[in-house]
């Protein structure tokens, strides 16, 4: 067991080695650069922006700038192009915005996705499944920020609850229960839209595992000793069922700064993805490969617990 | 070959339908699925009418701007003293309306279409390409060694590479950074969308490799891509065919999102995304600019998804016998 482990942690930081070298190829050799951003600006003389790209290093070979930015990372001297802030210190600041939007994102995925999908596998060809399938299928297909903007309207005309940004201006001296009901109803809309998708999608994954772990001789001879149905359902089916969603861990930790790209932007939330997206318009180089940087981390921890975790709970898997 | 069929025949043997045809019966067993698939037929149709009609023949003409029309709701006749007769839109009628610069909508939607399902099949010509050859290479030339490492090892492991990126992100990144053109956004949707083909297509090379009829063709001397590409590959197509139709979807919707966010394919081609990126600054004045993109966007990427699904169900032997 620790041997495997040992031995995934290299192989994953070898992959890391290759994947920060192929975004920083990627960005680099792109056309633009940050020197580009502002032309017609007339104060920009060729001598400052030869000056600019020389306190950049931007006149090295690739190689050499790969190296600088490795370094500047790894010693916290890395600056932003924008603004010459510390990057890491940047990133955490829209990271600590970005986490509550995250997790109760996932936790509405969650906890909606399972009852739905179980329901719909128990009663396969009801009513309820077929309506949840193709719910499902209508949510997987709405462009996100359509869905949104309807819903953005909807809530302002009916509820009259404000929902863009972090917090309603102006209101620092209020009560604190007012302030804390002013925070959640910011957070209920953003991390209800960002939950949909997830919602749909994995519902039906429920709705198919499931449907695989019912068939199965198991659940047959429980059924036969005389089990109630709940304890079936529950006790031997479920418990079965769950074991692909541990990788699943792994794979909705990326949704983190890509996904909230857009969702980000339309309730002007100050997290992440909207970082990433400020930075691209700014061709802040930093900024966006250590958001690359740190979110490839991200999946290779995410499914380096979700290997260890199968390992632990599945007992018929051996290293 | 004559004797063979006859001998079958006489045996019982031959198979009443042919494979394909069998999948197919039970594909239009599924009605959902069937109906979608009859309504993206109709749309390919409307597509490519929609292509002669705004762009070789010019009926509807997209680009014609009539700023003292502007905001007119849907199903408006063209009743205007100021813009003249011959700006007017065809049949004297605009059926969806016009946006912000007096532009007929119906028009723009018309152009769209086919805009909007170029980039959708583009891209996934590009995945599905780059998925068969990376993953057919990986599966048929599996253990053989490229220095110390083998072939399958360096391919598959390049495809967690590229898994390990925030797909969006990437595309948005690449696609901020380079020239806008709508070029650049199917390749660039393409090129970041290949690895579960290429995972597909490399399981299911793993079997086949083993099969006879691989042995009988390389017995044969046929040059190794032949056999890669022209004898193994149709019999792997049917995962392939199911995430391709799957891809379309998302790749429409990819393209909405970057139109979204200013990126996507830029004026004056139309879209579906820029149409209704363009409209939503005007959702309170005139929200027709809105939801009719919005809910053709909806409704053609759920024929896509509910297509891919019952192609997936049909050709997946395991969830029929579950019935």
């Amino acid at each position: 067991m620790t041997q495997f482990i040992i031995k995934s942690i290299g192989q994953r930081i070898v992959l890391l080695f290759f994947i920060s070298i192929i975004s920083h190829s990627i960005v680099h050799l792109a056309p633009g650069e940050p020197s580009l951003v502002d032309p017609s600006n007339p104060r920009m003389k060729a001598e400052d922006i030869q000056r600019i790209r020389a306190a950049f290093h931007l006149d090295e070979p690739l190689h050499v700038q790969y190296v600088y930015w490795m370094k500047d990372l790894f010693t916290d001297e890395l600056k932003s192009f924008k603004d010459n802030q510390p990057v890491l210190k940047k990133i955490w600041d829209r990271f600590l915005n970005s986490l509550p939007l995250f997790i109760v994102g996932t936790l509405i995925t969650w906890f909606l996705a399972f009852p739905v999908g179980i329901k719909a596998a128990i009663n396969r060809g009801s009513t309820f499944d077929k309506t949840g399938t193709f719910l499902a299928y209508a949510l997987i297909s709405i462009p996100g920020f359509f869905l949104s903007y309807i819903c953005i309207i909807f809530m302002v005309k009916t509820f009259n609850v404000p929902v863009i940004g972090m917090r309603t201006f102006g209101l620092e001296d209020a009560g604190l229960l007012f302030r804390s009901m002013d925070r959640v109803w910011h957070w209920t809309i953003p991390s209800l839209m960002s939950a949909v998708a997830g919602v749909a999608i994995l519902s039906r994954y429920v709705r198919s595992q499931m449907l695989e772990v019912i068939n199965q001789d198991y659940i047959r001879t429980a059924r036969a000793k005389g089990l109630s149905e709940d304890a079936v359902i529950y006790r031997h089916g479920l418990r079965n069922a769950l074991l692909p969603f541990i990788t699943m861990f792994g794979l909705i930790i990326p949704g983190l700064i890509g996904g909230s790209v857009i969702f980000e932007t339309i309730f002007a939330w100050p997290g992440m993805g909207r970082l990433g997206f400020e930075a691209i318009l700014a061709r802040d180089f930093p900024v966006i490969l250590t958001l690359n940087f740190i979110s490839a981390i991200l999946v290779l921890v995410g499914t380096l617990i979700s290997d260890i975790l199968y390992a632990v709970v599945d007992p018929r898997i051996k290293f | 070959m004559n004797t063979i069929t006859e001998k079958q025949d006489a045996e019982g043997l031959k198979p009443a339908v042919s494979l394909f045809r069998e999948r197919w019966d039970i594909f239009k067993r599924n009605r959902t699925a069937y109906s979608s698939f009859i309504f993206l037929i109709v749309l390919l149709a409307i597509a490519f009418a929609g292509k002669a009609l705004t762009r070789w023949f010019v009926v509807f003409d997209p680009q014609q701007v009539r700023l003292p029309e502007k905001f007119l709701p849907p199903l408006t006749s063209f009743t205007s003293k100021i813009t003249s007769a011959e700006d007017a839109p065809a049949f004297n009628i605009y059926l969806m309306g016009t946006d912000e610069l007096g532009r007929d909508v119906f028009a723009r939607m018309l152009e769209g279409t086919s805009v909007s399902l170029t980039v959708g099949f583009v891209a996934v010509g590009i995945s599905v390409a780059l998925g068969i050859i990376f993953g057919g290479i990986a599966g048929y030339y599996g253990k053989k060694k490229f220095g110390f490492l083998t072939v399958d090892t360096i391919i598959m492991r390049f495809v967690d590479i590229m898994l390990c990126f925030p797909t969006f992100f990437l595309i948005l990144t690449v696609v901020a950074l380079l020239p806008p053109s709508i070029y650049n956004i199917m390749i660039v949707i393409g090129l970041t969308s290949w690895m579960g083909t290429a995972r597909f297509v490399r399981a299911e090379f793993l079997t086949l490799r083993e099969l006879d009829f691989v042995a009988a063709a390389r017995s044969q001397a046929i040059p190794e891509w032949r056999i890669i590409f022209i004898h193994m590959t149709p019999n792997a197509i049917a995962p392939v065919l199911v995430s391709a139709t799957i891809g379309v979807a998302s790749a429409i919707l990819i393209e909405s999102s970057l139109s979204f966010l200013g990126f996507g394919v830029q004026p004056p081609d139309a879209t579906w995304g820029n149409i209704l990126a363009d409209g939503k600054q005007f959702i309170f004045d005139a929200p027709w600019i809105t939801f009719i993109p919005g809910f053709s966007i909806l409704f053609v990427v759920l024929a896509f998804n509910l297509c891919g699904e019952g192609l997936r169900e049909a050709f997946n032997p395991k969830l029929q016998e579950g019935k």
